[in-house]
C-alpha cells in the first residue's frame, strides 16, 4: 500500500510538471492569466505526509519550476507558502484521529471540503507567487488582478484534472 | 527548556514554513538581478543616509591632506589657465567653439563610503539621479587615475562598482604605441595598488615604467592616465600578453571623485544598438 502511494505521486509529480513546463509555460491571456497546475502535486500529497518532508517536497518542486522558469526561489518561497496553508487547513477543518481517506482529492472528500481548500491554497500561492515576482507595491492593482485572474484560470483545470480522475466509488 | 521543545515540535508546521520561507526569499533576491537591485536600491539609501552623517567626522580628520590635493589640483588647473589665456589667438584664423562642442562634463562628488577588503569592491557617493547621474557613466580619481563605473541610482546617492572588481574591464592604451588591452583587477593578487593590463597583442613591446592611459573607447574620455607598467610581457596562454600595472589612484584615501558625463552617450547607444551583434 506504501510504495503504492510513493508511484502514483511520483508519476503524478512527473506528469504535472511535464504538463506545466512544456505545455502551459508557453500558454497565458495576454500576459495576465496564466495556470499553475503543478500545484495540485503539493495538495493531493497524502495525509499522513510528515511536515518536514511536505515542506521539502514543495521546496523541491518550486525549485524543479524555477530552473525552467528562470526565476530562482520565486516558484520555492510560493509552494512553501502552499505546504503552510495545507497543514493549517487541514488541522482545522478535519479531526486529524477520524482520518481514514488516504488523500484529500475531490473524490474522497466531496465537492465543498475540495473547494474551499483548492480557492485557499491556489490563492496564497499565487499571492505570493506574484508579489515575489513583481516586488514592489506600486503597481498592487495590476498585480492583483494578474493573480486573481490566474486562480480562475487554475481552479478550472484543477477542477478539470479532478473531475477526470473522479471515482464514484470511493466516496 | 523542555517546555520550549513541546512549544516548537507542536508548531513545527509554522516554524518549518518561517525558514523554508526566508530560504525562498534569499534564493529570489540572491540569484535574480532585478528583485537584487529594488532590494539594493532601498537599503542603500538608508545605509547611504547613516554613513554620511558617520562621515562628517572622519572628514575633518582628513581635512588637511584633501586641502593639499585641492591646492595643487588648483595649481594646475590655474597653469593650464594661464597657458590659454596667455596664448596669443590672434594669429589664429579658424576659431573653434569648444565650449558647445565640449563632449564632457565633470561632476565632483563626495565618496560616503568605500570599501577595499572585499573581492568586489563598491563604493557609494553621494549624488543622485537628481544631479543628473545615470547608470553606466565612469568615474575618476581628482588627480589621476580611474575609479569604476556608476551602478545602481537612487534620489541623492549612486553606488559606484569601482576597479577593484571581478566584472569591472576598462578599456586602456598604452600612451606610446596606443595599444589596446582591458584593465582588470584581482585576477592573481588582491592588491588594490596593482592592476593588470590584458588581451595586448603579441608583437606590443611592453617595457617597466610605460603609462597606460585610457582608450576613449568605453565611458572614459580618451587619454587619462591610469598607471604605470610595473611588470611587463607576462606570458598567457591565450595568445596575448599580460602586465602589471601600478595604479596612480589610491583607492584606500579616496575622499572626491569625479562622475564623467558624456554628452553623447545616449547618442552613441541608441546608434550603436541599432547593430546586431553577430550581424
Amino acid at each position: 500500500m506504501n510504495s503504492r502511494i510513493i508511484i502514483v505521486n511520483v508519476i503524478r509529480w512527473v506528469i504535472l510538471l511535464f504538463v506545466q513546463i512544456f505545455l502551459l509555460k508557453n500558454m497565458g491571456f495576454y500576459d495576465l492569466s496564466t495556470p499553475f497546475i503543478y500545484v495540485l502535486f503539493i495538495m493531493l500529497l497524502p495525509f499522513e505526509i510528515p511536515n518536514i518532508l511536505l515542506y521539502l517536497l514543495a521546496f523541491g518542486t518550486g525549485l524543479t519550476l524555477d530552473a525552467f522558469y528562470d526565476t530562482m526561489g520565486v516558484h520555492a518561497t510560493a509552494c512553501v507558502a502552499l505546504a503552510f496553508v495545507r497543514i493549517s487547513f487541514i488541522s482545522i477543518s478535519l479531526n486529524r484521529d477520524a482520518i481514514d481517506d488516504p488523500e484529500p482529492s475531490l473524490s474522497y472528500m466531496g465537492f465543498q471540503w475540495f473547494s474551499l481548500y483548492a480557492l485557499l491554497c491556489v490563492i496564497t500561492h499565487h499571492l505570493v507567487l506574484f508579489f515575489l515576482e513583481t516586488f514592489r507595491l506600486t503597481e498592487i492593482g495590476y498585480t492583483l488582478m494578474r493573480c486573481g485572474l490566474s486562480c480562475i484560470f487554475t481552479l478550472i483545470i484543477i477542477y478539470l484534472v479532478e473531475s477526470i480522475f473522479y471515482k464514484r466509488s470511493s466516496r | 527548556m523542555r517546555n520550549l521543545w513541546i512549544f516548537i515540535s507542536r508548531y513545527n508546521a509554522f516554524f518549518l514554513f518561517i525558514i523554508f520561507f526566508v530560504i525562498g526569499v534569499y534564493l529570489t533576491i540572491k540569484n535574480n538581478a532585478y528583485q537584487r537591485s529594488v532590494t539594493l536600491n532601498s537599503s542603500n539609501e538608508v545605509v547611504g543616509n547613516a554613513y554620511e552623517r558617520l562621515n562628517v567626522f572622519k572628514r575633518y580628520l582628513n581635512l588637511g591632506m584633501v586641502n593639499d590635493s585641492l591646492a595643487a589640483e588648483n595649481a594646475r588647473l590655474k597653469t593650464q589657465l594661464l597657458r590659454i589665456t596667455t596664448a596669443d589667438t590672434s594669429k589664429d584664423v579658424k576659431v573653434i567653439d569648444t565650449i558647445t562642442h565640449q563632449q564632457y562634463t565633470y561632476l565632483a562628488a563626495k565618496v560616503v563610503k568605500n570599501s577595499i577588503t572585499l573581492r568586489n569592491n563598491v563604493m557609494t557617493i553621494n549624488k543622485g539621479s537628481i544631479d543628473g547621474i545615470k547608470n553606466g557613466m565612469a568615474v575618476i580619481a581628482p588627480q589621476r587615475g580611474v575609479v569604476g563605473f556608476i551602478r545602481d541610482v537612487s534620489e541623492h546617492l549612486a553606488t559606484i562598482q569601482s576597479l577593484l572588481h571581478k566584472d569591472t574591464r576598462i578599456s586602456v592604451t598604452l600612451k606610446k604605441n596606443n595599444a589596446l588591452g582591458s584593465l582588470v583587477w584581482g585576477d592573481a593578487n588582491f592588491d588594490i595598488r596593482k592592476a593588470f593590463i590584458k588581451e595586448v597583442p603579441n608583437h606590443i613591446k611592453m617595457n617597466v615604467g610605460d603609462s597606460i592611459v585610457t582608450s576613449g573607447f568605453g565611458s572614459f574620455p580618451a587619454g587619462i592616465l591610469v598607471g604605470k607598467i610595473l611588470k611587463p610581457n607576462v606570458a598567457t596562454n591565450d595568445n596575448f600578453l599580460s602586465g602589471e600595472v601600478n595604479l596612480f589612484t589610491d583607492f584606500a584615501t579616496l575622499q572626491y571623485v569625479y562622475v564623467v558625463k558624456d554628452k553623447h552617450a545616449d547618442e552613441q547607444k541608441a546608434l550603436e544598438s541599432l547593430v546586431k551583434p553577430n550581424e
